[in-house]
């Protein structure tokens, strides 16, 4: 348990998706290099289009990378430190790594592009995020009818059917569900809306 | 004040601690594989919660001492302070040298009377006026969602489902029924950290989880149980016999080991 992976609050950062550093925007060296930086678990999207890394700062001891975990009990969290200070370190900078859960990380803070790639490899990306809206939505429950939960298909990330059924909430890991495509008959991934 | 709100910081910890410690324990015994897989990734959500619960009382104690590991592994059963419901064993009533086949339907309803309250707790401690708790809120409300629809969905297929499986689920409910009452009971660490803003007054809460758990209940045709009688002490530190052997187990490493790291 790294002791600089405490959550701190020093500042609030902003939401959404990050795009994209330009050569003339600040810190382009560590975004870029960053880029090369992927999630752990789903080794086709980096830290930035998984919306994971959220700021790069010099303050009066350093650079700083912060990142926000996924879900609270992500275990991959650690690894994703690592990574980070060793592919800096590689290119002889010295970082340190804060881990930052306010705002709450959301899947809709996915860049398109990582959307795109989690398709092409076989995780069906997710559905705009509903979690955390207000008291009287908390209580949402999957319907007996399976007619009436429909609007929410699922497209199958291998033949684009919307005929697909879920199999099980919880899959491979936190944040994915497991899914079976109607049509193709294949098994696949769905990222959770978050 | 503030020793009020730490105990309260691990009373929410412990919650999440002991009820991840004790879901982990159908790892690789669950009924069907997607359950495995489901109460892993809910322990994995609870330990998670309860960690980042610790580092706060760690960061707020501001001893050089305190660590979330300290706080996990080096208390013994009366410095816990979880709900008495979440250390039962996954069984119905048992004489405490007795030892019973684990039965889902308990797990499932344990779960959801816990995460139907948690949903409205988190959903309270957004607004904490601390704004370290507030975060962890708003990203367990989350999860807790999560957790609070596989259990209805197993609830309502269980309670509505064969004979078999709905006699099971109601005798879980009337087993579990009864230790609700300690959600509600006042407490002065409560008391105290609703009133300064930091934290919530679950009766405030207890109307909208009487309805939720109501409504559940009539959709998968089990009937609520009076309750009554003895209110149960967890959170005052007065556990029951079984908390002694979940810790016994979850520590006996760390306490082997100490500060071993690999």
């Amino acid at each position: 348990m790294a002791a600089d992976a405490t959550p701190s609050l020093a500042e609030r950062l902003p939401e959404g998706s990050m795009a994209k550093k330009q050569p003339n925007e600040p810190f382009y060296a560590v975004w870029n290099l960053l880029e090369s930086v992927c999630d752990p678990e789903i080794p086709v999207v980096n830290l930035r289009e998984m919306g994971i890394l959220r700021a790069v700062r010099q303050t009066a001891t350093g650079l700083e990378v912060v990142i926000t975990p996924t879900y609270s009990g992500c275990p991959a969290m650690s690894q994703m430190h690592d990574d980070v200070v060793n592919a800096l370190a590689k290119a002889g900078m010295a970082a340190r790594v804060l881990t930052q859960i306010a705002p709450a990380w959301s899947t809709d803070w996915m860049t398109p592009q990582g959307r795109e790639k989690l398709r092409a490899y076989g995780i069906a990306p997710p559905h705009a995020s509903r979690c955390g809206e207000t008291n009287a939505n908390v209580i949402q429950f999957a319907s007996k009818n399976r007619a009436a939960s429909a609007s929410l298909a699922v497209p199958c990330p291998q033949c684009g059917s919307q005929n697909t059924t879920e199999t099980s909430h919880f899959g491979s890991t936190a944040c994915k569900a497991l899914y079976r495509c109607l049509d193709c008959l294949e098994p696949f991934d769905y990222f959770k809306p978050y | 004040m503030a020793a009020h709100f730490q105990d309260y910081l691990l009373h929410l910890a412990d919650n999440a601690l002991i009820l991840g410690q004790r879901n982990a324990q159908w790892c690789g015994h669950d009924p069907v594989l997607e359950e495995d897989l489901a109460l892993a990734n809910n322990s994995l959500d609870l330990i998670g919660q309860a960690r980042l619960l610790y580092q706060h009382v760690a960061a707020v104690r501001k001893d050089g001492k305190t660590s979330e590991d300290l706080l996990a592994y080096f208390r013994d059963v009366p410095e816990f302070k979880n709900y008495t419901l979440l250390e039962l064993p996954h069984s119905t009533a048992l004489a405490p040298t007795a030892s019973g086949d684990r039965d889902y339907a308990v797990t499932i309803g344990r779960n959801f009377l816990y995460s139907a309250l948690m949903v409205l707790v988190w959903d309270g401690l957004k607004s904490s006026s601390d704004a370290q708790l507030a975060a962890i809120a708003a990203k367990s409300l989350k999860e807790a969602q999560y957790h609070l629809r596989h259990a209805h969905d197993w609830l309502l297929r269980l309670g509505d489902g064969t004979d078999t499986s709905h006699a099971k689920m109601q005798s879980a409910i009337d087993h579990l029924m009864p230790y609700t009452q300690e959600f509600f009971a006042p407490s002065a660490m409560e008391t105290a950290v609703s009133k300064s803003g930091l934290g919530v007054d679950t009766q405030l809460l207890q109307a909208t989880w009487n309805q939720l758990v109501d409504d559940a209940l009539a959709a998968a045709t089990l009937i609520r149980p009076a309750t009554g009688g003895y209110v149960s002490t967890g959170k005052f530190g007065v556990h029951s016999e079984h908390l002694g052997f979940v810790l016994a187990e979850m520590q006996s490493l760390a306490r082997a080991h100490p500060e071993a790291v690999w």
